[in-house]
């Protein structure tokens, strides 16, 4: 759980308080805390004058808008048939031995969270990643071990 | 059998070139000497549909609406497509270019680009490429300004209505067809959304002609594509090929010497087996692309191939018609059912019908693409699937 | 675009031309060629998701929804080609394979879309696998008023879709997308936890047994086994217009007496009501109104919360509690009717006839399902007791009367018992939007006045009919020396019907874009006659009818204003002293709670 403080305030003044709004701000608090606690979709709803329902309803459709906590990391390992052909099942592993979790799960220290996703586009360097928003190509042990470690110290 | 055209790569999309100059030419022109130039060269759509470039704007430019948009659709989630951020990443002032020449041609003065979340990484170099570009055209006296919409992960957004749904702050739902985007498109305006790569076309029919444009490509397929090579190959990449070559040319260019099958046009196009290669035309007249090429060698169990594409319709309907959700989990389930020998190898044939129907009954082009690529695994690789 | 411009086209080979913006679906209807639809619903926008109306336009590479397509011209549509057949049955049998098709214990059991749908187009074995996993998770019953069960769902987002268009509520929404699109509250919550009114309008509209009343019909009829209870009922005005669509008759017809006769069947020991109370009401809210007006007319107290709502719709209470909640102190006091009945049957009735309030079980018959929850408010034991113990919906109760083999319609219609049975025409239009404040004006003007409205036959048009949002003012002229500070006040007034209407009058209202004295709101669409415990289906033609029943039986009754019913005038002189008095306050009137917005 986090505090969006002026967060959301913050970001109504800067996108306005109309429907279309409704992305740019969901986007904006899952930048900085990762996911969407139903506090926050409550405090959106009332900024833009919707139902929490429809909130959740819209975030629910994007696999981005995590309605449930997320680590700091977000890893998102593509798993589309390319990097699934390419080595997917090794990342997967390597990641799973290094965090100590499984695919869905977060770190207990809340550092870490391990998903899937659908193809993102970088099938020609298959096996690929997202940390966050960025995104690491051509994986191999090693190279998973040196961003993960990265990442560990950030 | 249809005539094909030998492999021809050529550089323009990426071309290092000033749009500058274009548009300097642009300004003098009439949006109906604009039209009728992109109509001239038979350009069509790279996003998928192959809808001509130039009817859509000459649709949009008949509209009487004030507010129009134009929506650069940069979502770019059919599976094995990259070419989309390798132009943004590469040449992102073409984009903008075709961007103006489409707000020129019918009347906008808006512009949005949908970027995938995806792609959000590139959001900062892109922003710095449009201030510049936005200062450019000012001098030039353009009246347009672009903005970035960013998606947050559902494939389903680059259809153009559930894009629009979705800038406009809702679930990515495709609307009821029609009223069409050209008359009712994002916030119920007069739209014309494009795809990157055509809008980086239109810059380079202006700059060439559309003589020269049409010199490339097949009669019904003119111009050249940005193909993204992926799978079985040992030069994965982006390729700048012209269109009409068969897929035998293709696959002995980039083949790994092994090559059983090709994905064309990704999950939403069709699986075409080797006999075939031969006799497929890569082009509006054939097989139709938005620029993915899977190739797949012997080694590759298509059952997992099939089973990885449906598990990706299934979580990627955006699952509000019947035939496209529930469809999806039952062509999911019933192929795995089959593979376990809890349903008789003849349910496989049912599950081909009810391809058929989402094709025909879906609401949209995801639930109506879903049987190619299940019926032509199905067709040329039963019995994989099955045992 | 010309509004009469025509469009012609050929459905099944036969020409047809329609008004131009019509569907296909409706170009059809023209022909009488039957289209069957699942998502569409004529009280609803357009979806066209659920596939069922597919039809084939001839040279289209797909086929179109019906109900989604404009008819254009020179079309060429087929609505039963083998295409079309087939990809119906495949439509139907997906839908089955999502549903759990429980049909035989299902509350919906015959009057169900799927049900009917896949009588004609999926006999015999199911195609494709089951798809319903583990249902007892997909179940939210914890609401006393409405249960939501997922694993009967064929997501055609009709409740979706009324929820917030109708009632601008969006309790439920669609969530997740592919195979995990579903219909959810907000995050999932029970329904019981988050902002529902409980109206009920969703089951009214949902084509399976996916959204349903939470059903009280065996406990009732453990009351009536038992025969150390008395077990009294009471039954709302609308019921008495709608009931009969239930036991095989046309919209519209009024069946009063023969339900009388089938409660006094059924075993009720005493069958009385609501209209009874709702002329107290009439009472104690006309009497609220013109002391609220009084205190800020003539005492300029600007504390008086003005306009004054009405409070008898539960769903408009629930709404404002959470929607609203600055304005509680305009809605009235009083309870509803049925909770006025509630507390005077565990008192007034208990000494009267002897029973001791322990034994008495009141039973009340509703057009809705927010009275489930109004009944389980804790607030409402001013008796001592749970003053309403079971809330019946018009569909249990008929669900009773079959089970009960009762032939309905050879039935003898017969009269209310007596004490708190007595109904006036005033207390039946309650039924209708509308009717409270004609009900109200038509006894305190003459209150005021000492004159009757200045009506044709008290009927006081400009208050009734369909229109979301209608206005009326009244001048008063002729006041009674008391009343005199009302001499030549525009008494000005609002009526609303449905929530997404209660919405706009609040708003402007809070805005300070309008100077009510009084407001009428009823949550649901036509009013209680629309109500989510009334018959399914619903559209406003058949709304229209029970309307026009409840005017035809109004004009029919000899009393038709509230203050002239004989057991209103004994009960303030036996036992509640006056309107607003000490002992209304302490059983008819209740207080409001401010609720989350979500
Ligand atoms: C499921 C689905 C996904 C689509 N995704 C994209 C996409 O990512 N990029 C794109 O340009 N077009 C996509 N399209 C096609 C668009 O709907 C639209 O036709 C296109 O953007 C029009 O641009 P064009 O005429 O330049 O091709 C998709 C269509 C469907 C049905
Ligand atoms: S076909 Fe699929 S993606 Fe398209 S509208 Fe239907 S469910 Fe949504």
């Amino acid at each position: 759980m986090y505090q969006t403080d002026n967060l959301i305030k913050d970001l109504v003044k800067e996108y306005g308080s109309r429907r279309d709004s409704l992305m740019p701000i969901l986007q904006g608090i899952v930048e900085k805390h990762n996911y969407l606690t139903d506090d926050a979709m409550v405090e959106v709803a009332k900024e833009l004058d919707i139902s929490a329902a429809e909130v959740y309803g819209t975030a629910s459709f994007y696999s981005f808008l995590d309605t449930e906590p997320r680590g700091k990391f977000v890893i998102r390992v593509c798993k589309t048939i390319t990097c699934s052909m390419k080595g997917k099942h090794e990342v997967l592993e390597t990641l799973e031995d290094m965090l100590k979790i499984k695919v869905g799960e977060t770190t207990s220290n809340g550092i870490f969270t391990l998903l899937e996703t659908n193809c993102m586009g970088w099938c020609h360097k298959a096996p690929a990643m997202l940390i966050n928003d960025t995104p690491y190509t051509e994986l191999t042990r090693e190279k998973i071990n040196e961003i993960i470690k990265e990442y560990m110290h950030k | 059998m249809m005539e094909t055209k030998k492999i021809s790569k050529v550089d323009l999309i990426f071309e290092d070139i000033d749009p500058r100059e274009i548009l300097t030419r642009v300004k003098g022109m009439s949006a109906t000497e604009i039209i009728e130039e992109v109509l001239e060269s038979g350009l069509k759509g790279r996003g998928g549909a192959g809808f001509p470039t130039g009817m859509k704007w000459k649709f949009c430019s008949e509209e009487k609406e004030k507010d129009k948009y134009i929506v650069c659709n940069a979502d770019e989630g059919e599976p094995g497509t990259f070419k989309d951020r390798e132009i943004l990443d590469r040449v992102a002032q073409k984009v903008y270019a075709g961007m103006t020449i489409a707000g020129k041609a019918v009347g906008a003065q808006t512009g949005i680009v949908y970027l995938r979340g995806e792609y959000k990484f590139l959001l900062p170099q892109l922003r710095a490429e449009l201030e510049k570009f936005h200062k450019m055209i000012h001098e030039l006296g353009f009246d347009f300004r672009i903005d970035f919409r960013i998606g947050s992960g559902a494939y389903i957004c680059g259809e153009e209505s559930a894009l629009f749904e979705s800038i406009e702050g809702r679930r990515g739902e495709p609307r009821n067809k029609p009223p069409y985007p050209t008359s009712s498109g994002l916030f119920g305006k007069p739209t014309s959304i494009n795809n990157v790569e055509t809008l980086v076309n239109s810059v380079i029919i202006l700059k060439y002609g559309s003589e020269f444009y049409k010199k490339m490509g097949t009669q019904f397929s003119t111009g050249a594509k940005v193909f993204s090579v992926s799978g079985d190959t040992p030069k994965p990449g982006i390729y700048e090929l012209e269109l009409g070559m068969s897929l035998l040319e293709f696959v002995n260019e980039f083949g790994d010497g092994d090559t059983k099958a090709v994905q064309v046009g990704g999950a939403a196009g069709f699986c075409v087996p080797r006999k075939l290669f031969a006799s497929t035309v890569i082009g509006f007249e054939g097989v139709p692309t938005g620029g993915s090429m899977k190739l797949f060698n012997s080694s590759r169990s298509m059952y997992n191939v099939l089973h990885n594409y449906l598990d990706f319709f299934n979580e990627e309907s955006c699952g509000q018609c019947t035939p496209c959700r529930v469809g999806c989990q039952q062509l999911l389930k019933g192929v795995e059912s089959v593979k376990r020998g809890e349903s008789k190898s003849t349910y496989i044939d049912e599950l081909v019908k009810l391809a058929a129907t989402m094709k025909v009954a879906s609401k949209c082009g995801l639930g109506q693409s879903v049987g190619n690529a299940f019926n032509s695994i199905v067709e040329n690789f039963r019995e994989e699937i099955i045992y | 675009m010309k509004k009469n411009k025509m469009v012609n086209l050929k459905i099944n080979n036969q020409p047809v031309s329609v008004p131009e913006g019509s569907t296909v679906l409706q170009a059809a209807e023209k022909l009488n060629i039957h289209i069957p639809t699942l998502c569409n619903h004529d009280d609803l926008c357009v979806a066209g998701n659920c596939r069922v109306c597919v039809v084939e336009h001839k040279g289209a590479r797909t086929l179109l929804a019906g109900c989604a397509t404009p008819a254009a011209e020179g079309m060429d549509i087929m609505t039963n080609s083998l295409k079309v057949r087939n990809a119906r049955k495949h439509v139907v049998e997906l839908l089955l394979s999502e549903h759990r098709a429980d049909c035989t214990k299902c509350y919906r059991n015959q009057n169900c879309e799927l049900q009917e749908l896949a009588n004609e187009y999926s006999f015999g074995d199911h195609i494709f696998l089951d798809l319903v996993g583990d249902h007892e998770a997909m179940i939210d019953d914890a609401s006393c008023a409405i249960i939501k069960d997922d694993s009967k769902c064929i997501r055609c987002q009709r409740c979706v879709r009324t929820c917030s268009q109708l009632q601008k509520v969006s309790a439920i929404a669609v969530s997740g997308k592919g195979s995990e699109m579903k219909i959810s509250t907000f995050h999932d919550r029970p329904i019981s936890h988050v902002v529902c009114t409980n109206c009920g309008q969703c089951v009214n509209r949902c084509p399976t047994g996916a959204l349903t009343e939470k059903n009280y019909i065996d406990s009732v009829w453990d009351a009536i086994y038992d025969s150390g209870k008395h077990v009294v009922v009471q039954t709302a005005p609308a019921v008495r217009v709608a009931l009969g669509e239930e036991l095989g008759y046309d919209p519209g017809e009024r069946v009063t007496g023969k339900m009388v006769t089938a409660l006094k069947q059924l075993g009720f020991d005493s069958v009385l009501d609501t209209d009874f109370t709702a002329d107290l009401t009439i009472m104690e809210e006309g009497t609220e109104l013109l002391t609220r007006l009084k205190k800020a007319l003539v005492e300029q107290d600007k504390e008086t919360a003005l306009p004054m709502t009405t409070s008898c719709s539960p769903g408009w209470v629930k709404f404002i509690e959470h929607k609203f909640p600055e304005f509680l102190p305009n809605v009235s006091t009083c309870k509803s009717p049925q909770q006025m009945f509630g507390a005077l049957a565990k008192t007034y009735y208990a000494d009267n006839r002897g029973v001791d309030p322990e034994n008495i079980v009141s039973v009340s018959i509703m057009p809705c399902t927010a009275k489930k929850f109004e009944a389980n408010r804790p607030e409402m034991r001013d008796s001592g007791y749970k003053d309403v113990d079971y809330v019946l919906t018009t569909r249990e109760f008929a669900v009773m009367i079959k089970q009960a083999g009762i032939d309905f319609r050879t039935l003898e219609p017969s009269g209310y018992d007596s004490l708190m049975g007595d109904s006036t025409g005033a207390g039946v239009i309650f039924g209708a939007t509308g009717g409270v404040m004609e009900a109200a004006i038509r006894t305190a003007y003459e209150i005021v006045t000492g004159k009757p409205v200045p009506f044709d036959n008290l009927n006081i048009t400009p208050v009734r009919g369909m229109e979301g949002v209608k206005e009326a003012s009244l001048k008063i002229e002729g006041c009674l020396k008391e009343w005199s500070f009302l001499e030549g006040v525009e008494l000005k007034t609002a009526i609303a019907h449905g929530l997404t209407n209660a919405n706009k009058v609040m708003t402007a209202v809070r805005n300070g874009e309008a100077d009510y004295h009084f407001i009428e709101i009823m949550a649901c669409p036509g009013g209680c006659i629309g109500g989510g415990g009334q018959p399914i289906p619903t559209n406003m033609t058949i709304r229209q009818s029970r309307i026009d029943a409840i005017y035809e039986e109004d004009m029919s009754l000899p009393i038709r204003k509230s203050h002239e019913n004989p057991e209103v005038q004994a009960i303030y002189k036996d036992f509640l002293g006056e309107p607003n008095g000490h002992k209304s306050h302490e059983l008819l009137h209740t207080h409001y709670i401010e609720r989350v917005p979500y």
